[in-house]
């Protein structure tokens, strides 16, 4: 069998639950095809359906947390300040404070989800997204070094994050180089340098002016607390941007996953795709973390559980953004109000859901033999 | 699928190609022993002279010896720089001894109390009891702290060695890594509900010898001597570990009371260092390595040598976190932190991960 027919094998195999066990069986082709005269694509309409569930919820949570908090507003004041017709109260505590931190928690929900659904499609291993191997903790280190040491506005302070995160992805890269890159050693290498970058962050929040530690200490573990409206407008520009280019990255990240030489023979132009696909994850990681700080753990539970939900192999970048824009907006819900009034970190919370997923998946991996 | 790549590592270490060495002759051992001890003793008398204010030399000798209390440099000497030192060196010997001991009993290189998840287990267990039950003294703290670094170190195994292979390298640490995020995630939580031990915490947290009162080092100095006496005792099993459970056996050692007594010992050893200077990680993991450059892997001397390199490691990057960001200073678990993670790096290239 070649790889290309086990692959269309894999995609039409029947909807299961399980995932991953179940035999793989030549079935036709999931989904519609569109075609144009250039161009085509396929819609799986179990994708389709999936991110539109996944949107609603969203939107769901998102009102949700709008109206609960220390000054509860109805739904309906809530729903009728979004269409314009504010009260008095809800004006000032949904415009100013509830609407653009919720906004930014799917904004970088979204971004990361993207960022790990690239990552882990190009290490091949759901051990590679950016939060474990260290490239968000790059981009903390730039975003805290423009605001201490240069005092940066929040542009600065985006631009040092994606220097940050490049700088770091490419040590980490280089690092773990040795007659190629192999998945464990990539993982490694990346924690410790991300060790070795948090220690250089602790010694710049130590050294650095009361002021400035208060605005760096959402640096250490990720935090959705009085997020402003400049932050709404990083990351929508950031998903603007590099949201299109991942989604149409999309059909080479696949080709690439069924190794460099098959890919090629795919007219994939193996070099250019991966130099697109790297910086587009890290810019697009380095951007949530420039507006949230590092959030723990969203990049890399999204695509995995993405992946579950459409029963898709293949990056699935679309459905893991909607996956992430919802961990972080049930997480942020849940670190407000859980020990309330006391508001914790959103990263807190979404560490508290991602490190038992990850010993989990360890327990697996080691039983499958896969690592 | 032919794509993914899968390392398959071998399900038995081999002590061989990550331990061979020239042999260590006993002369050699007893020189290392020597120069480890005199820059021991001067990284001693730089703690106590180096700092915020500078004191002559003669005055630290004048302070050590007769101490007038009239004297602001001898006031900072004797109750300042003179309990820090000792507990440097205390904590210091204790995470040196347990990093060899981890790596011996686990059979794997990149062993650290800090990167396993025994320093954060630790440190959770010591942020619950102040909390919770309003535990001040270190006294008191080190017997939460045990607890905690005994399920921690328990619970890394066993999440790592269940599966295929047993314990491998990349899966101790990934397990280790990934329980140290959740119990800080909940030491943060902790802390964050009650604000005023916030700011006390911040720098605890990070691990740092300043400030400490001086009963400190007295209330966990026979904890890290049973420990260090423990780690002796089974250094000769871990020796005959090393070649493997089965040949291990053979030999008629009892593996299990091996492990058993290396877990007690690991656990007060970083038990006592993290409830007296907070979780400081990476200096059980680069001190076994560089003495064992220099003494081979025979544990009966590993153990001893990392102690006394520990105590050294620990004294020279607290000394210099105090001398690089003066008037202030850099606490020594971001110093240390700041060389491990370089160190570890360079560990995973070099090491065949899946020869170990």
């Amino acid at each position: 069998m070649t790889v290309v027919s086990d692959r269309t094998a894999v995609e039409g195999r029947p909807v299961a639950t399980g995932g991953g066990t179940s035999p793989p069986a030549p079935l036709p082709l999931r989904g519609r095809v569109v075609r144009t005269r250039s161009w085509s694509f396929r819609v799986d309409p179990r994708a389709v359906t999936v991110c539109t569930v996944l949107a609603v919820s969203v939107v769901a949570v998102g009102l949700w947390s709008i109206s609960v908090g220390d000054f509860p507003i109805p739904l309906v004041d809530v729903v009728a300040t979004l269409l314009g017709n504010p009260t008095e109260e809800s004006e000032f505590i949904v415009g100013t404070l509830r609407l653009p931190r919720m906004l930014v928690g799917i904004g970088v929900g979204a971004a990361f989800g993207m960022s790990g659904a690239i990552f882990q499609s190009l290490v091949r291993n759901p051990l590679g997204s950016p939060d474990i191997i260290g490239f968000t903790a790059g981009s903390a280190l730039g975003a805290v070094t423009m605001i201490v040491v240069v005092d940066a506005t929040a542009v600065g302070v985006s631009v040092g994050a994606v220097l940050g995160g490049l700088v770091t992805a490419l040590a980490v890269y280089l690092l773990a180089w040795k007659r190629g890159v192999q998945a464990y050693r990539l993982v490694l290498v990346g924690i410790g340098i991300g060790f070795f970058v948090g220690a250089v962050i602790d010694y710049l929040i130590t050294r650095a002016e009361i002021n400035d530690v208060q605005r760096a200490a959402v640096w250490l573990t990720g935090s959705l607390n009085g997020r402003s409206w400049d932050e709404v407008r990083i990351v929508a520009v950031a998903l603007a941007v590099l949201g299109p280019i991942a989604v149409l990255m999309q059909r080479q990240l696949d080709r690439l996953d069924l190794g460099d030489d098959t890919a090629a023979g795919l007219g994939v132009n193996v070099g250019r795709a991966k130099l697109v696909l790297v910086l587009t994850g890290v810019a697009l990681a380095a951007l949530g973390v420039a507006a949230a700080g590092p959030v723990a753990f969203v990049a890399f539970v999204s695509a995995p559980i993405a992946r579950r939900l459409v029963n898709s192999p293949g990056a699935c970048i679309v459905p893991a953004a909607f996956v992430g824009a919802l961990v972080t907006v049930i997480a942020d819900l849940a670190a407000r109000r859980v020990l309330a009034p006391t508001e914790l970190p959103v990263g807190i919370m979404t560490a508290l859901i991602g490190a038992p997923y990850l010993l989990w998946l360890l327990t697996r991996q080691a039983r499958t033999g896969a690592l | 699928m032919t794509t993914s790549v899968v390392e398959r590592p071998a399900p038995a270490p081999d002590p061989s190609t990550t331990q061979r060495r020239s042999p260590a002759s006993t002369t050699r051992r007893v020189t290392g022993v020597v120069v480890l001890g005199a820059v021991v003793a001067l990284g001693i008398v730089l703690s106590l002279a180096v700092g915020a204010a500078s004191v002559a030399w003669s005055t630290v000798v004048g302070a050590l010896v007769d101490m007038d209390e009239e004297l602001t440099d001898h006031l900072i000497v004797r109750e300042l720089r003179l309990p820090r030192t000792v507990l440097g060196l205390l904590v210091g010997a204790a995470l040196g001894a347990a990093g060899a001991l981890m790596q011996g009993v686990t059979r794997n290189p990149l062993a650290d109390p800090g990167l396993l998840g025994v320093n954060a287990g630790a440190a959770f267990a010591v942020v619950l009891a102040i909390w919770a039950l309003d535990v001040d003294t270190v006294g008191s703290l080190v017997w939460f702290a045990f607890v905690g670094a005994g399920v921690a170190s328990v619970v890394v195994y066993v999440l790592g060695s269940v599966g295929r292979g047993g314990a491998t390298p990349v899966r101790l640490a990934l397990a280790g890594a990934a329980l140290a995020a959740l119990l800080f995630a909940l030491t943060r939580a902790v802390t964050l509900l009650d604000q005023a031990t916030l700011d006390q915490f911040r720098f605890w947290a990070v691990g740092s010898l300043s400030g400490r009162d001086p009963a400190v080092a007295r209330q966990i100095v026979a904890f890290v001597a049973v420990g260090l006496l423990l780690a002796m005792g089974v250094a000769r099993q871990l020796n005959a570990l090393a070649l493997g459970e089965d040949a291990a056996r053979s030999l008629g050692t009892r593996v299990n009371l091996t492990r058993l007594v290396s877990v007690l010992a690991i656990t007060l050893l970083c038990g006592s260092a993290v409830a007296a200077a907070g979780p400081i990680g990476f200096v059980g993991l680069v001190v076994p390595h560089a003495m064992r450059v220099w003494f081979g892997p025979d544990q009966r001397w590993l153990i001893p040598a990392s102690a006394l390199a520990g105590a050294g490691l620990l004294l020279y990057c607290d000394t210099l976190g105090r001398v690089i960001a003066r008037p202030g200073e850099v606490q020594v678990g971001i110093m240390t932190a700041a060389i491990g993670g370089p160190v570890f790096v360079l560990l995973v290239r070099r090491v065949r991960m899946a020869a170990l």
